[in-house]
């Protein structure tokens, strides 16, 4: 689960790292209020899920309280498209309005999970405010990263070498080692997969501020996160992979698609995009309807994927294990009823009860093609689909 | 440390015994496995079929002695089911259970660093050896034939998919074992390669990987330099968007090295054969044995 920055940002600041002052606006007038309140100048931030704001035009800089009510104004109730958002609009439905800095420089620092080596990762760069991956691949040199032992944690002496190799002088030195440690204890205490601050930057009086924060909460550990579960935008994600996670099924919404997928197993699912798109025809979804689908789920399953108005044809492709394609099948046709949406269909049933799913099936009245297995059903929707 | 595929003992003990656990444990008897215990906080003293239910894996490993643990226990309590075989010595862990959170498989993977113990998945099938009939997990009995391949996955269904495509050709399978689709897992895919590369019953090896991370990768290099037996691989997710989990907490592309195309590179440069297409796997393999 992603957070927003102000979000972000009131972890950061009730656990001590140093951010600037600012506050969360969902109106022009409370904007120009917070910005008075800030001395007039300040910083007028989208409040979105997705990087690469600032180019966007979602970050802007307000020399007085009547600016920070226009870009408000424009910024309010207007959606943000980013070159790291893709097709994808997120809507503004709030702006953090935040002091302006003067920065003297930007540092880059994050803490994530190396799954290669099973443990916490903590990176730094002196290459702040610039895309990280693009720092990782023209100038390697300046970006470190260090290993933390969930045991032993951030290591002094790891900070101190990182501080010689940048030639940091002692006072940022100290800070930075204080916003590590303290950004280790936010990772681990709220189950992040990651922090990320970029940039973090060097003020006046020589003071280190978080200006940016990203946060993302391990989406498996929120059963004990209560607090933060409230902290969900739902306005941020697409309303069917909302539908979707509400029901327990894992559903991505993939753009330029004309084929339905229903399928149970995440591999099975990949591997049945794959062979869609391998025969010539586009999934328009990656759809995992899970081990032990009820026939609820599956209707659900059903409904997402026929009210996409893309899809001109569905693959059903189901392995029964846990998952009884009996129910299934009465879970599509529990669908069908419900909204009478009429869309060709070319299913392949095998494993648990899938002679009795067929039966169901059959008998339903929805134009329904049997396939044996996963390449005669990638012919027969080239056949259907005209091709 | 031992290999699964080679014990003269497997005897096997259930922790979690709810709707799809006694299920799961049913047809894991109907195969023909050894369940010797089952453990439930609240359930000791009763029997699930017979087989006698305890209320701490140390008591049921004091009474049965069971080698292998198989675990069906909801995600918050999971990692902790993990660390009581651990403790009570059991030396193969098989976790079945979808959902834990990293944090609690990152203290799992702390704690059982240089213990004598192998631990399958989390979020995996488990695995299943025909010959022996044993069956430790929820891979389908009904599709699996005994024979000469090992079978080993990322993916649970993706697995029962190349095992049908195995057993309608007529090529039976030496082992099946699911690795599971966590980005942090015990045993990986260099370890199940190395079982089958040592086991006298295993002639030829299928492998199928997906996006997110770098395990193929290091599955290859280990390929090229200690694998002699001929290796099938496919790699699934080509059409996957970056970014996106594509169900597995592991399944996200995350830079270059994730991508399926930078996988399948690595896997032919190590001298694997390529399935592009999952559903060409069985043929593939068929075509490399014939030879």
């Amino acid at each position: 689960m992603q957070l927003h920055e102000y979000q972000a940002k009131e972890i950061l600041k009730n656990n001590n790292v140093p951010i600037p002052e600012g506050q969360i606006a969902s109106t022009c007038d409370d904007s120009k209020k917070i910005s008075l309140s800030l001395g007039g100048k300040c910083v007028v931030k989208a409040q979105v899920h997705a990087g690469g704001r600032g180019k966007a035009g979602g970050i802007k800089l307000a020399n007085n309280e009547d600016e920070a009510f226009d870009f408000a104004d424009q910024m309010l109730g207007s959606s943000l498209k980013t070159f790291q958002s893709g097709e994808t609009e997120f809507p503004i439905n709030q702006v953090y309005i935040e002091k302006a800095s003067d920065i003297n420089s930007e540092y880059y620092l994050a803490v994530t999970m190396d799954f290669d080596l099973k443990c916490p990762v903590i990176i730094f760069s002196t290459e702040g405010g610039m895309n990280i991956e693009e720092v990782a691949e023209k100038n390697p040199d300046k970006i470190i990263k260090i290993h933390v032992d969930p045991l032993v944690g951030p290591s002094p002496y790891k900070i101190r070498d990182l501080s010689n190799k940048f030639n940091l002088e002692k006072e940022i030195s100290s800070q930075l080692y204080s916003i590590i440690l303290k950004l280790y204890e936010i990772f681990i205490s709220f189950d992040c997969t990651l922090i990320e601050i970029n940039p973090l930057a060097l003020v006046s009086e020589n003071k280190l501020v978080a200006l940016d924060a990203k946060i993302t909460i391990d989406d498996d550990s929120l059963f004990r996160h209560k607090d933060l579960q409230g902290l969900f935008d739902e306005t941020q994600v697409n309303k069917s992979e909302l539908i979707a996670q509400k029901n327990d099924l894992a559903y991505i919404k993939l753009s330029d698609g004309e084929v339905g997928c229903m399928v149970n197993g995440a591999g099975l699912a990949m591997a049945t995009m794959d062979i869609t798109m391998k025969a010539g025809a586009l999934p328009s979804n990656f759809l995992d309807v899970g081990g032990s689908a009820s026939e609820e789920r599956i209707k659900e399953a059903y409904n997402i994927i026929t009210s996409d108005n893309d899809v001109k044809i569905i693959l059903v492709n189901l392995f029964g294990g846990i998952l009884r394609c009996d129910i299934a099948a009465k879970g599509i046709i529990e669908g069908f009823k419900e909204n009478q949406k009429t869309v060709p269909m070319v299913v392949v049933l095998r494993g648990t009860n899938s002679e009795e799913a067929k039966e169901i099936l059959k008998n339903s009245g929805m134009e329904i093609y049997f396939s044996d297995d996963l390449p005669s059903a990638a012919n027969e929707i080239n056949k259907r689909l005209g091709r | 440390m031992k290999s699964i595929l080679n014990c003269d003992s497997n005897k096997v003990l259930v922790q979690g015994l709810g709707r799809d656990g006694s299920f799961q444990t049913q047809k894991c008897l109907d195969f023909g496995t050894e369940v010797v215990a089952g453990v439930h906080p609240t359930r000791a003293g009763d029997n699930f079929n017979g087989i006698p239910i305890f209320g701490s894996v140390n008591e049921a490993v004091d009474k049965t002695t069971p080698d292998i643990g198989l675990i069906f226990v909801p995600a918050p309590f999971a990692a902790d089911a993990i660390i009581e075989q651990v403790d009570a010595g059991i030396e193969t862990v098989v976790c079945i259970t979808e959902g834990i959170p990293i944090n609690d498989m990152l203290k799992v993977n702390n704690y059982i660093q240089g213990k004598k113990v192998r631990l399958i998945g989390p979020n995996c099938p488990g695995f299943l050896i025909p010959r022996k009939k044993l069956k430790v997990g929820i891979i389908p009995g009904s599709i699996v034939s005994d024979g000469k391949v090992g079978v080993v996955s990322r993916s649970g269904t993706l697995t029962y998919e190349a095992i049908v495509q195995l057993t309608m050709l007529g090529i039976g399978q030496s082992a099946c074992v699911g690795i599971g689709g966590d980005p942090l897992h015990g045993t990986s895919f260099v370890d199940v390669l190395e079982m089958f590369e040592q086991d006298q019953n295993t002639e030829a090896i299928v492998m199928i990987g997906e996006i997110g991370g770098t395990r193929e990768q290091v599955a290859a290099e280990m390929i090229k330099n200690s694998i002699t037996k001929p290796v099938v691989a496919s790699i699934v997710g080509q059409t996957a968007p970056e970014g996106r989990r594509m169900g597995h907490a592991g399944a996200v592309i995350t830079g270059k090295s994730a991508l399926a195309s930078e996988k399948i590179k690595s896997l032919k440069s190590a001298g694997v054969h390529i399935a592009d297409s999952p559903t060409e796997i069985g043929l593939k393999l068929k075509d490399l044995i014939k030879d």
